[in-house]
């Protein structure tokens, strides 16, 4: 968790792939280098806040000749709506991919709305 | 300075406006081009006894991943999926901006490294390549008498 009252350090944003489906949500975010200690996943309120930091093993004395990677974290903040229940939120890091799902609350659930023709 | 065609569209302006700045202050680009935002993104660094590649590649089996390195030049390819539902599933994408797909990006590396002594490591989604540099290029104190 991280305290509002500190500005947010400069970030990366991490590219998203976002898939909604009947049961919910599921997003996908390219987070290279994080490991699962480094990685932050909170709801506050109805914001979903990802956050995570690189840990690369980098050598002494080290002189950078092409950088397109220039920060060591990731950010990234979405706004939740209503009907997605932040208590059911699971997460999975593999290979520096985060998966997050996010379950609809049970009456949010698409219903087929019955069209009664007199 | 040349405008485009249809000056309305400001995210083409900007695009263009950024190759011009990057065309401006990258005064020698390599023959191979090493365009910047491809896939994986790559850092390269080196030390005096190796250079230090770092490939920002998440998400993939490290024994799909092909490393070739031939006199100088490292070649990074491979292919990504996105695991994204197919359309007829009945789900929506609403945002699909991670890469998806065949990639290839090479290096041009300075010709004092040695082929035989290359490591590769993949974790959380970084391949991160050391090659060390031939003994005969590392500097060496020469001894006066």
């Amino acid at each position: 968790m991280t305290d509002d009252k500190t500005p947010a350090q400069p970030a990366l944003l991490p590219p998203v792939d976002v898939i909604e489906d009947a049961g919910g949500i599921t997003l996908y975010a390219d987070m290279p280098g994080v490991s699962r200690e480094r990685l932050s996943v909170h709801v506050d309120g109805d914001t979903l806040v990802i956050e995570g930091d690189m840990g690369l093993e980098i050598p002494q004395d080290l002189q950078a000749t092409h950088v397109e990677v220039s920060l060591p974290r990731y950010r990234r903040v979405f706004a939740l709506s209503k009907e997605l229940d932040a208590q059911r939120l699971s997460a999975e890091l593999k290979q520096g991919v985060l998966k997050l799902r996010l379950q609809k609350a049970e009456q949010a659930k698409s219903r087929r709305i019955e069209i009664k023709v007199n | 300075m040349e405008h485009s065609l249809f000056p309305r569209d400001m995210f083409a302006e900007l695009d263009r406006l950024q190759r011009q700045m990057q065309q401006a202050f990258e005064f020698s680009p390599s023959i191979r081009g090493f365009a910047r935002g491809g896939f994986p993104a790559l850092n390269v660094a080196g030390t005096a006894d190796s250079a230090e590649i770092y490939a920002f590649a998440p998400g993939l089996d490290p024994q799909s991943i092909h490393v070739q390195l031939e006199r100088g030049v490292l070649s990074i390819s491979g292919v990504r999926t996105n695991g994204l539902p197919a359309p007829d599933t009945g789900a929506s994408v609403h945002l699909q901006e991670r890469f998806a797909g065949r990639f290839h990006r090479v290096v041009t590396l300075s010709d004092d490294l040695d082929p035989d002594q290359v490591r590769a490591n993949y974790r959380d989604g970084v391949l991160h390549i050391s090659i060390g540099r031939k003994e005969s290029a590392k500097p060496r104190r020469i001894n006066v008498n």
